[in-house]
């Protein structure tokens, strides 16, 4: 079997991608976290206009597709390298899918709790701080989890700008061997799933770790 | 005693409809009122005008001689000062019993994490829950959260509580816990303003009654004397629906 052959050389090779691939993905989460929890306060807490900029933000990154918004990046006209211009096209994508998830949590949150808050004399920062997040994050992590492993596979886009990572790497060996495409893409898949487990399995741990009664539980 | 708090002709409307129209009240340091009346009279409303959680259109309210409904006021820091127990408890979900209780002291005082731990162990022995100081709220009654409830209030050592219908979303067994936290908290000088349908608690613990009804005070007065001899019409006619349960 050449191809294993081919592919047990490459290992190096594939470990770097791989690294670069999870810089991006931890980029990407990073901005798409950092700007997500925004819009979804300025969402939910913001005055009028603060609501109606984050919502407008919201509907523009939700609507543009990550390559269009990958290629638009890229070619802004000042240097970013490309592995920055994939981690915040990418993060900016991110961003509108994780704001819901944190929307969606902090509205789940039973009102009355912050109310009670604000009737002990907290202050809303402080309402959101204490009551707020610490909640959402709960209530969050099942649908990040989700998030998480699609951003994971999306990483593979950032290939278009040039970025060596899983799939650049496949591509290469793709070109200089023959015949071969579909076990060099087997090989790409086995890998994005490991990732994948690895990564899930970490966060369905966390999720068990900061459970308290009252609070959902994934089964099994 | 003196005069804690002091309402002139608080009113409140939401949208065309006149919730509270003219309504003022006295209350001494550790007195405890009952505000009594049918459902949409206006009393809880009435309450949450005193913290400001709806604040008041008109009138003044004195904390100690000092208008609070005013714009220049801290609302925070009065809020504070003002106890506000829920009918539907309300407790923090994430956390634990005995971070519920220090969460006024720690977060709202701004108390070191041992000061805090002190008064809320200290006011969760008062209501009788010591022993559940690690379970989580989903893991108690609704009678044992409430008496949470009052002991958080407590902890931030105000100086009056508001009870908005503490009761009502518990069942006869339960409301019988809390009421009898209420009447130890009572005895012990605790001021404090009662929204309630109990008429035994309003009748035999509060010092004064005030029957309230379309956002008007209809009588106030000794809760022995009213309950016995109401003067007007419309507060015979609602006592006397009571008296026939009993």
């Amino acid at each position: 079997m050449e191809i294993l052959r081919i592919l047990i050389s490459e290992l190096p090779q594939f470990a770097k991608g791989t690294l670069v691939a999870l810089e991006v993905l931890a980029g990407l989460l990073i901005v798409g976290l950092v700007l997500g929890l925004a819009i979804a306060l300025a969402e939910i807490f913001g005055n009028t206009l603060i609501k109606f900029l984050a919502t407008t933000l919201r509907k523009f990154l939700w609507a543009i597709p990550q390559l269009v918004l990958l290629f638009l990046v890229f070619y802004l006209p000042f240097d970013l390298n490309r592995m920055l211009a994939a981690i915040i096209a990418l993060g900016l994508c991110s961003s509108a899918f994780q704001s819901q998830i944190f929307r969606g949590a902090i509205l789940s949150i039973q009102s009355g709790q912050l109310e009670a808050a604000k009737a002990m004399g907290l202050s809303k920062p402080k309402i959101i701080f204490y009551i707020v997040i610490p909640q959402m994050i709960r209530l969050s992590i099942g649908p990040w989890t989700n998030e998480f492993s699609s951003e994971l596979k999306d990483t593979s886009l950032a290939y278009v700008v040039g970025v060596v990572e899983i799939m650049r790497n496949a591509k290469y060996i793709i070109a200089y061997t023959y015949g071969n495409t579909a076990a060099v893409y087997l090989f790409v898949g086995i890998l994005y799933f490991t990732l994948t487990r690895i990564g899930t399995s970490f966060f369905y741990r966390l999720e068990e770790r900061l459970w308290v009664p009252g609070f959902e539980k994934r089964s099994g | 005693m003196s005069t804690i708090l002091e309402v002139k002709h608080l009113t409140k409307k939401f949208d065309d409809n006149e919730v509270l129209k003219d309504v003022s009240f006295e209350l001494k340091k550790g007195e405890t009122l009952a505000v009594i009346g049918s459902s949409g009279s206006g009393k809880s409303t009435l309450l949450r005008c005193l913290n400001h959680l709806s604040p008041p259109d008109s009138g003044q309210i004195l904390l100690e001689g000092v208008n609070i409904n005013t714009p220049e006021i801290d609302i925070n820091s009065i809020r504070a000062d003002m106890g506000f127990v829920f009918q539907d408890f309300n407790l923090f979900t994430h956390l634990n019993i005995l971070e519920n209780v220090m969460f006024g002291p720690l977060r709202v005082r701004g108390l070191s994490k041992k000061q805090a731990r002190q008064i809320a162990a200290a006011e969760i022995k008062r209501v009788g829950m010591i022993d559940k100081i690690d379970s989580y709220p989903a893991q108690l009654s609704g009678g044992q959260q409430q008496r949470i409830s009052i002991a958080r209030a407590l902890a931030l050592k105000p100086k009056l509580i508001l009870f908005d219908e503490p009761t009502s979303a518990l069942d006869p067994e339960l409301t019988g816990e809390v009421l009898s936290v209420m009447t130890a908290l009572a005895n012990e000088g605790m001021t404090a303003i009662v929204v309630t349908h109990e008429m035994g608690f309003a009748r035999s613990v509060a010092d004064k009654v005030i029957f309230i009804d379309q956002g008007l005070i209809v009588e106030q007065g000794e809760p022995k004397i009213m309950f016995a001899t109401p003067r007007h019409e419309r507060t015979r006619l609602f006592l006397s629906n009571f008296v026939r349960l009993e």
